[in-house]
């Protein structure tokens, strides 16, 4: 299998603060990778450092065997790499179709002065909308953004995501703030996408859905990896369990 | 000619500048959401740039391309200083802006000084020629800023001016896209201010100042922010007001700043934003 995601020791220091701790762990073509902690465990932090927000005080991240650790984030974007973000933003001033067409034509945007040229935007309409049918909101296509509730945002960041056809895409807490059976909807749409062979990285709190969908775990707490592997192997493991009860490292509940 | 009088025809000239003007910032405040409070500067270096070339003898076509050029540059070079400020900060940047050019086109004695430049060479067209040639302008750029709007670099600045870190997640170079917009921007203000100079055939510091900046910001906002309609109506309007009315230009200021108000207070959209709440064309929504 080919390695789609590298991640190597990576550390990111806030001041004094260590948020990721000589993280490494890496991404084949074609998984579907949870990656949880609780609360405060940096896992967003290990996100930004990947899309470029952040950017690692040590350690190299590459993917496709190129090195993103130096790049802004518009072009690790176009190396392959999509994302939804934690937080919903739309852009208010289109539509929800508009949002997605323009990120299906992110071809013509990658020069300022080759998009002041072009003028078609029927070919990405057409693929923005099979994509807002994929996700379920094709009833949405013409709707302002600021209307709608968020289980529409979230899956709109997922669509937008999408249209970029990235290599990967990453998943910031899509599920957050959605009821349980929008969440349970979401979440197969996710398993869906992964088994059409998009690889996917999935940062969730909601363990529930992770354990259900994900094939492969990834555990971080306090900054460190504590735990990789076969979801239940990882979340029997005294270390995993202590972290989510909060109890001592190493003394794990029975 | 064309039945018009001398005066007519210079109110006209008047109103066709300052349409260029007013859609030359429309391009960076209006399509690419960067607020500029110093876009005067860019107006005063077209018109100065335009006066000394064409008095040091070089023909008018020169003039006005030096004027597009020099201001697009120190565009580009104002745009870079101002990458990495956004909102207030981005206001108080330009703000800046407007007032060092102020302050140096006084100082420097090649320029004119306090005593500005007078005796700029006119078009060598007659007035209503002048005035054709200036609404050829105004046509090209109404062309190109409507073709702006619709091409995929406008949908590019809505997106930026809506929010820029999701516009870099969907991999717009955001930076770029700003230069780009500065870029043409200050060119086209460069543009009008070239116009202006062989209009009056006067110039001093005190034409580009602070208020002229405010004067045009309050065009576009008035129009409507990113409306090319709205903001050729209120750039037409509100440059004929105070000749129309000599009352307006004793209180121009707060006949501008009472527009400024009331707009924001009432109609954020601008006049194009109260026309749309008029005449709503399409109902948004998810439809059921």
């Amino acid at each position: 299998m080919t390695t789609l995601l590298d991640v190597s020791a990576v550390t990111v220091r806030f001041g004094g603060v260590t948020a990721v701790n000589g993280v490494s762990f890496s991404l084949n073509k074609g998984e579907l990778l949870g990656f949880i902690g609780p609360n405060g465990a940096g896992k967003t932090t290990m996100m930004r450092a990947i899309t470029g927000v952040v950017t690692p005080t040590e350690g190299e991240i590459r993917l496709l065997g190129k090195i993103l650790t130096k790049l802004p984030v518009h072009q690790r974007v176009r190396l392959g790499l999509g994302f939804s973000q934690q937080l919903v933003k739309p852009f208010r001033n289109m539509t929800v179709l508009e949002n997605v067409a323009l990120a299906a034509g992110s071809r013509h945007t990658a020069s300022p002065f080759s998009a002041l040229f072009r003028m078609k935007r029927q070919r990405e309409k057409e693929q923005a909308a099979q994509l807002l049918a994929q996700v379920g909101i094709a009833d949405a296509a013409e709707a302002d953004p600021s209307n709608l509730p968020l289980g529409y945002l979230k899956r709109l960041e997922v669509a937008r995501a999408l249209a970029l056809k990235p290599s990967l895409l990453l998943l910031d807490e899509p599920l957050a703030g959605l009821n349980h059976a929008e969440a349970h909807k979401l979440a197969d749409m996710i398993v869906a996408l992964n088994q059409a062979g998009q690889s996917i990285i999935l940062i969730e709190h909601n363990l529930g859905e992770v354990m259900r969908i994900c094939s492969r775990l990834i555990v971080q707490d306090n900054g460190n990896k504590i735990g990789e592997g076969d979801p239940e192997a990882v979340m029997n493991t005294s270390v995993v369990r202590a972290a989510y009860l909060g109890e001592g490292n190493g003394h794990a509940a029975a | 000619m064309l039945g018009l009088g001398a005066y007519e025809i210079s109110v006209i000239t008047a109103m066709g500048v300052a349409v260029i003007f007013a859609l030359s910032l429309n391009l960076i405040t209006g399509f690419c959401g960067q607020i500029s409070l110093g876009h005067a500067a860019f107006y005063g270096i077209g018109a100065y740039t335009s006066a000394l070339l064409t008095k040091a003898g070089l023909p008018i076509g020169v003039g006005l391309l030096g004027a597009v050029i020099l201001a697009g540059l120190v565009g580009i070079i104002v745009g870079f200083a101002s990458l990495r400020v956004r909102h207030d900060f981005l206001a108080i940047t330009t703000m800046g802006v407007g007032f060092l050019f102020v302050g140096i086109t006084r100082q420097l004695d090649f320029v004119g000084g306090e005593m500005g430049v007078s005796g700029i060479p006119d078009s060598g067209l007659s007035k209503a020629g002048f005035m054709l040639f200036v609404l050829l302008f105004v046509a090209l750029t109404i062309l190109f800023s409507l073709h702006l709007k619709r091409s995929w670099m406008g949908y590019s600045f809505d997106a930026i001016a809506s929010d820029e870190d999701t516009a870099r997640v969907i991999g717009l170079d955001v930076s770029r896209y700003k230069l780009a917009a500065f870029a043409m921007g200050t060119a086209l203000a460069g543009l009008a201010g070239a116009l202006y100079a062989h209009n009056v055939r006067f110039i001093d510091p005190e034409s580009f100042g602070f208020v002229e900046s405010i004067t045009v910001l309050a065009m576009v906002v008035i129009g409507g922010i990113g409306s090319v309609p709205g903001v050729i109506f209120a750039a037409a309007l509100l440059s004929i007001l105070p000749l129309w009315i000599q009352f307006f230009d004793e209180y121009k200021l707060l006949l501008y700043g009472g527009l400024l108000f009331a707009m924001m207070r009432f109609s954020p959209g601008g006049m194009a934003g109260l026309a749309r709440r008029i005449f709503p064309s399409k109902t948004r929504g998810v439809k059921s």
